[in-house]
Parts: structure tokens; sequence; C-alpha cells
């Protein structure tokens, strides 16, 4: 206890050592709960991320049990390059953004073909197949990109035609609360829904446009409506899906997959 | 012990943080539209409210004048950190509702205000009990407005089917506008004017005084 009557809280020393010590005190504290809490949040985020590809799926059922619903899901991996399945590395484990970083899983992607703003991707990149009996029911691609002030992580699907979108959802973004965080709200994320990606070529022609869609316009269906107030994130958005379904994403891919499934 | 009741219970309805001083709105609006979010950031904010005002309180012979608000920030935002990062971890669908609400507790005026009012002045336990007193005001308000948006505006209580909707072949519509940001301060205003009926000694007067002027006065 200091000495009262000599104690001078306002002085230089005190006002340092009060502002030293609650500032590692508070850091201690706030730096351990992090870390002790990681585990527990990771696989909060882990089923996060699988509920997120049963919703896109059209899978989720309240109430029902993530891990379970998951097991119908067939994961594969994917050479992006030339659009085969492949078995070099293990969908379960792969993380596409760590092995984007990586020097032989990842390739830096050149500044003109970067839309999606992610400097780098991996050489390889899980799908994951919903079946309907033996036949494919539909195709779900990861796909990434930066908006305003993060990267947005989401999932794509696509019906067995190769064009069709089913759905699109984020799972982790960061945008504006209120602006651009609509980008994963209902009404704004209900319209990709039977939304068409291509146009005959190879180039995709889905957008997010400013302002609302005109019903009569002809290529109605390769557009998506503006998020006022949010125009760089739904810019974002247009850039990732364009990229992940363009010649440096998943096309080669998806032009195998609409072959071998309209045939 | 008479005190310690007063602090406790006075900020529930006398000296409610939200229908008397007008503080914390702003949460009060967003995170009311269901109730389970509403009670985890009511939990959060009171949990916070109490141990900022006790951990300020334990210091407060020991803060500098010159720094003591940046103090408050650092204690108030390593334990709004700290309740963050629980709800992660064990209430993570809810934390992904209420999204910044709970950072944005750093900024209520509730936990700042209580802890440059009473904290800095009072002893421990009675700044712990204080600022348990005004979260749990906060928190009275907050469940009012949270329940009746629900109910009304989703036609459920946490989730469960309280009234029958139309869309399931009930006969209770919706009302959409409750699930606004709107009906909120409508509830809120219904509210304090319900309260303020009931104890006529927090009706404010008037600012100004509506004065008949004879002709003669003025020139």
């Amino acid at each position: 206890m200091p000495d009262k009557k000599n104690f001078d809280r306002d002085s230089i020393s005190n006002t340092l050592l009060v502002a030293i010590g609650l500032s590692l005190v508070c850091s201690v504290i706030v730096s351990s709960a992090a870390i002790v809490l990681k585990p527990v949040q990771e696989k909060n985020e882990e089923e996060f991320r699988q509920q997120i590809i049963l919703d896109v799926a059209g899978l989720m059922q309240p109430g029902g049990n993530t891990e379970e619903l998951f097991a119908a899901i067939e994961p594969r991996m994917v050479d992006l390059e030339s659009g085969e399945y492949t078995e070099e590395v293990d969908a379960a484990t792969f993380d596409a953004l760590l092995a984007a970083g990586d020097p032989q899983l990842g390739i830096a992607i050149p500044s003109d073909k970067d839309i999606a703003g992610i400097g780098r991707r991996a050489k390889y990149a899980a799908v994951y197949i919903v079946r309907d009996g033996a036949k494919i029911d539909q195709v779900i691609l990861p796909v990434y990109g930066k908006g305003l002030w993060s990267t947005m992580l989401g999932y794509l699907s696509l019906a067995p035609d190769g064009n069709t979108i089913k759905g699109l959802r984020f799972y982790a973004h960061a945008e504006t609360p209120g602006l651009g965080d609509q980008i994963d709200k209902e009404p704004w994320r209900a319209q990709w829904a039977g939304k068409l990606v291509y146009d005959g070529g190879d180039e995709p022609q889905i957008r997010v446009i400013k302002g609302v869609v005109p019903a009569a316009a002809p290529d109605a269906r390769y557009m998506i409506d503006g998020l006022s107030g949010a125009t760089l994130t739904a810019n974002g958005v247009t850039g990732l899906v364009q990229y992940w379904t363009g010649p440096h994403g998943f096309g080669p891919y998806l032009k195998k997959f609409r072959q071998t499934e309209t045939s | 012990m008479n005190g310690a009741r007063k602090v406790l219970i006075d900020p529930l309805v006398d000296n409610n943080p939200i229908t008397l001083q007008m503080l914390g709105i702003c949460s009060a609006l967003a995170v009311t539209t269901s109730l389970l979010p509403a009670l985890l950031m009511c939990l959060a904010l009171t949990s916070v409210a109490a141990l900022s005002g006790a951990a300020i309180s334990a210091l407060r012979h020991r803060i500098p004048n010159n720094i003591r608000i940046i103090v408050h920030m650092t204690i108030i935002a390593s334990l709004v950190i700290l309740v963050d990062q629980l709800l992660k971890a064990y209430a993570f669908e809810t934390s992904k509702q209420l999204s910044v609400f709970v950072g944005l507790i750093i900024t209520n005026c509730i936990v700042l205000g209580r802890a440059e009012a009473f904290a800095m002045k009072n002893g421990v336990v009675m700044s712990f009990l204080d600022g348990l007193g005004n979260g749990l005001g906060y928190s009275v308000i907050l469940i009012a407005v949270a329940t009746l948006r629900e109910l009304f505006g989703a036609g459920t209580l946490l989730g469960y089917p309280v009234l029958d909707l139309v869309s399931n072949g009930g006969w209770y519509e919706a009302n959409g506008l409750m699930l606004l940001p709107p009906s909120a301060f409508f509830i809120i205003g219904l509210l304090i004017w319900g309260i303020r009926t009931w104890r006529t000694q927090q009706v404010e007067k008037p600012d100004y005084q509506i004065h008949e002027v004879h002709r003669t006065e003025v020139y």
C-alpha cells in the first residue's frame, strides 16, 4: 500500500508504472484466454464450415447432426490446371490458404488474371460432390477473394450442368456489419439460386451489378442485384466468383465436368 | 447493507440506464430481434460492467488522473475481449448473431459511465454491485423488448413456437415490423411512457415554458 501522505498518483513515475503494469496484466489475460480457448473455437469454426457446405447443398436439416450429414458428401481433390481429379493430397487435411503460400503446393497468380485479389492460390482444390443415388446432384466449389476489408471465404454450389448456380454462401468474412455482411444474409444470397455462370463460352458472365437487375433484361440470369452501401464488397464477390469459375480457377475442371455429366 | 441494496435495486426501474439515462440504446435496438442473443448480450454486458467496476475501484487510488479514461478503456476492453472469446468458444452460433455488438460493449456508455461516475469514488464491493445493478437494469429492458419483438415478429420465444403462424396453418400473421430496428424504438418509447406514468418523479421538467405574451409586453 503506498504511503498516502507522500504518494502522488499524478507523478510521471506512477503514471508510467500504472500504464505499463496495466498493459502487461491485461495483455497476459487476453492472450492466455485466446490461447486456452483456441482449440474449442477452431472446432466450432470447422463445424460451421461444414454446416455452410451442407446448407449451400440444401442438405442441412434443423437439429441434424452435422458430422453425420457431412459424411454423405464426397470430397475430391482437383488439380486446377489440368481439371482432373487427383489423389496427390488428402482432401480431409487439405488447407487451401496454407497451401497457397507453400512454394511446392502454391502458385502465384499473374496480376492481370487476379480478379479475386488473392495473389497466390494452391495448385489443388477440394471440391465436394453431392450424389443423388448414383447420379451427381451438385458439385460444391470453394471460392474466396478480397472484399473491402477482408478475405471472404465461401462455397459455390453448381448443378450437374456445371453452369446453373444452386447457391453461394460465405462462412468467413469481416465485411461491414449491416452493409457488406449482407452477402451472407437473406434475401440477397437467395438470388443466386437459378442464375447461370457461363453464356456458352469459357469466360464466366455472372456478376453483381449496381442497382436492381431489370427483370426484362435478356441477360438477367447472369446478374445479381447490387448491395447499396457495399459496392466494394459486391465487386469483391463478382471478382471471386468470376476468378474461381474462370479459366485460371475451376474452368478446366468444370469443362470436363460438363462433358462427362451431359454425355 | 441498505446502501448496497439501493445500489443494486435502484438501476432496475428508478434509475434505469436505458429508460431514464437514455444510454446503451444502440445495442438495445440491434440485438433484440430475438430473445437468445439478447440474453447473451445482457450476460456479457452485466459481467463486464460488474467486473470492470470492481477492477477500477480496486485501482482507484493508484490511477493517475490524466490517463484515467485510457486505464478504464484498457480494463473494459480486456474484459470485453475475454467475454467475446468465451462466447466464440461456448456459444458460437449466437455469437455470430451478436457479431460486432459484443465488441461494442467497450464503447457502451453504461459501462464507461459507471466506471467514471461510481467506481472511481466507491469501494470494490459497492462498485461491483453498482455495475451488476446497472447491467441488470439494462437487461430488464433488453429482455422485455426482445420478448415482445420475437413473440410478435416471429411468433416464437427462444426459438420455440408460441403463436401459430399463418404460414404454418395457424392464426397469427407475423408482424414483420417487429423484426426491424424501428420497432425497438417504438417499444422503448412506450416503456418509457409506461414507467413515467407509474413513477411520476421521473417526468422531466420542460426545458422551456410556453408563455402567453400580451401585445403590450412585446412593444
